[in-house]
């Protein structure tokens, strides 16, 4: 029974960390179409900031959940001006170009900061579960994912500019004729995408080794539950890591984190030979 | 006259000179070079190959192949576990073409009868690179064996036994004949490449390239083509893969790795999308500059080549080889009419993507 607890808190935990580091790529690929290769990169620069700030002395929340966002969304901002902008509609041309920034960056961070793996403790304890002792920061990560995705729904259904936002993803043009400038909004919608990879690289430095080529360890699960969950962002992203997740769990409970890895992939690769444009592509199309 | 002929006069030439120079090269290189030099180039040579097989499914296939060193990796890793255990390399060469062949075939099953698209092909063939990064890196200690072969996660497999002679393990190959083999089987498979391109499959490959719907109204199922080449690419980085793995004697999982495959498509950008030639330079090109800025600590090597992969999507997305090569034709052709002739116009147009 106690094990069941566990296991059922692990599965949690698991699919909200899958949300945490899918939603910033989502955001970009449901919106923009640009799958962002970079996406590992900007959660590293999260965990950096989180590093480099505690380690500077700033409250170990605001280092974590505060700061990540802020530094990561404006390092999106600087890099969609200076090379994304340029290469809207040429799928295949951002890709490399997102790719060419994530090798950049993992070279200027070893070139600054070393190749060493660094961390910041974890700034709460742990509790019980019957027998077992499950780790309070768990908790944390759920809530933070949680919220995430609960701001972003409020964002996009009910503010003017997630209107805008919807909007001008539809149809550019249209927006155009109505007066949005189409450019500031995609400008906008890369930084929201960078800012939250900052933020799940942030809440996720203190359980993790924080090295200039971490990125790599998240990318493979969040680039497939991407494309699990398929055109809507909230639910395909909420739906693809609950399945995806839950897999992932579930398996590594019964081996090793690797085979859970290779679990995943294999259950991604069979629903998208089933379901080609992901989940939402096919059910729940108009959720958002 | 037929509009397309000294286009394809031009590229019969372009041919012709590419064997003849990687002749010369092949029988040249052990008299010119020492030991040293003829050890790096059989390197080059092993990842001009690796190059020619991203090139080859990028370029002319149209397919979208973001993780083609796990076939690199399967390719070397098939040779190393089965050369250990047999003792003789003619067999295991042929499993390093063969194994990635077989996994390109179900990986390719899923995908492209899947109807998914090229986005989708790319993280897919991503994630799967990487993720078997992470298993083989998972494999250290003596459980993890495939016969007589530790496949020692993230330490590799050292002591690789070299190639031999063809059935004869007691005759194995010393450096100059390595360098022969590298070599040699480079312009094997860029003539072979050449040949499938000329034939009607590769007809039929570029055409899908061009327009998929097109071809397919025809009659011809795009999902068969893109399989066949997604495979043959398979296979020749799978024997990029074994020659890599002989070059250096010792194979590891960051054969496995997103560097890896970021590189081979940098080759890839850098030499010219839609040509073979140009991967294999900018292989060679790529792997220098790498090699001389690993002789300075200050930079890290993925800086630069971040800057370029970025710079050259943004400036020259064509790469450098198709850069001359217009260039120099537009040269010949002020040369022998007043105006601009309409040999670069229609050379120009066949090569645009």
């Amino acid at each position: 029974m106690d094990l069941a607890g566990l296991l059922a808190f692990n599965v949690l935990t698991g699919i909200a960390t899958l949300i945490l580091i899918t939603l910033g790529l989502g955001v970009i690929y449901g919106m923009m179409r640009i799958i962002n290769l970079a996406h590992g990169e900007f959660m590293m620069l999260g965990a950096y900031t989180a590093v480099m700030a505690s380690g500077a002395g700033v409250n170990i929340w605001i280092a974590m959940l505060v700061l990540p966002p802020l530094v990561v969304g404006l390092i999106g901002l600087i890099l969609e001006r200076t090379v994304i902008r340029f290469l809207y509609g040429r799928m295949m041309d951002t890709m490399l170009a997102t790719w060419g920034i994530s090798l950049g960056l993992i070279g200027l961070i070893t070139t600054l900061y070393g190749n060493v793996v660094r961390g910041v403790s974890t700034p709460v304890g742990s509790f019980d579960i019957g027998r077992y002792g499950a780790s309070l920061y768990s908790l944390v990560i759920l809530a933070t994912a949680l919220s995430a995705l609960a701001a972003l729904f409020l964002l996009l259904r009910f503010t003017k500019f997630g209107l805008i936002l919807r909007a001008t993803m539809q149809n550019p043009r249209m927006a155009a004729a109505l007066g949005v400038q189409p450019s500031r909004i995609y400008m906008a919608t890369f930084a929201l995408g960078a800012a939250l990879a900052g933020l799940a690289g942030g809440v996720l430095a203190p359980i993790s080794g924080v090295s200039p080529a971490m990125g790599a360890a998240y990318i493979a699960r969040a680039f497939i539950t991407v494309l699990g969950g398929g055109p809507a962002i909230i639910t395909g992203t909420g739906l693809a890591s609950t399945l995806f997740g839950a897999i992932n769990e579930l398996v590594s409970f019964k081996t090793t984190p690797v085979i859970g890895d290779v679990a995943l992939l294999t259950a991604a690769i069979l629903l998208i030979r089933v379901l080609p444009q992901g989940i939402t592509g096919r059910y729940l199309r108009r959720s958002l | 006259m037929n509009p397309a002929l000294p286009a394809r006069r031009a590229s019969a030439l372009g041919f012709a000179a590419t064997l003849a120079i990687g002749l010369a090269i092949l029988f040249g290189a052990p008299h010119v070079l020492d030991t040293f030099g003829l050890v790096q180039c059989t390197g080059f040579a092993a990842l001009a190959m690796f190059g020619l097989s991203q090139g080859f499914v990028w370029g002319f296939a149209g397919v979208m192949s973001f993780g083609q060193a796990a076939f690199l990796g399967l390719g070397g890793y098939a040779y190393a576990v089965a050369v250990i255990n047999m003792g003789d390399s003619s067999i295991p060469v042929l499993l390093s073409i063969l194994v990635p062949m077989a996994f390109a075939g179900l990986l390719g099953y899923f995908m492209f009868y899947g109807r998914i698209s090229d986005a989708y092909i790319g993280v897919i063939t991503l994630t799967v690179s990487v993720i078997l990064f992470q298993l083989v890196n998972a494999t250290s200690g003596s459980q993890y064996r495939i016969g007589a072969a530790e496949l020692g996660g993230f330490n590799g497999i050292p002591a690789i036994p070299a190639l031999n002679a063809p059935f004869h393990p007691d005759e194995p190959l010393d450096i100059d004949g390595i360098w022969y083999a590298a070599m040699g089987a480079l312009i094997l498979v860029y003539g072979i490449l050449r040949a499938v391109l000329a034939a009607r499959l590769g007809r039929v490959i570029v055409a899908i390239r061009e327009n998929e719907i097109r071809a397919q109204l025809i009659g011809y199922d795009p999902r068969l083509y893109k399989l066949i080449a997604f495979m043959l690419a398979a296979g020749v980085a799978g024997l990029a893969g074994c020659l890599y793995a002989n070059w250096g004697g010792f194979i590891s999982p960051t054969v496995f790795a997103l560097p890896m495959s970021a590189q081979v498509i940098i080759y890839v950008l850098v030499g010219g999308l839609g040509t073979l030639v140009g991967p294999m330079l900018g292989a060679v090109l790529i792997q220098a500059l790498i090699i001389a800025a690993g002789s300075q600590t200050v930079v890290d090597s993925n800086l630069g080549l971040g800057l370029v992969l970025v710079g050259f999507v943004l400036l020259v997305p064509q790469g450098l080889l198709p850069v001359a090569r217009s260039a120099a034709l537009r040269l010949v052709a002020r040369v022998r009419t007043p105006r601009p002739g309409k040999a670069a116009d229609t050379f120009a147009t066949e090569r645009a993507r």
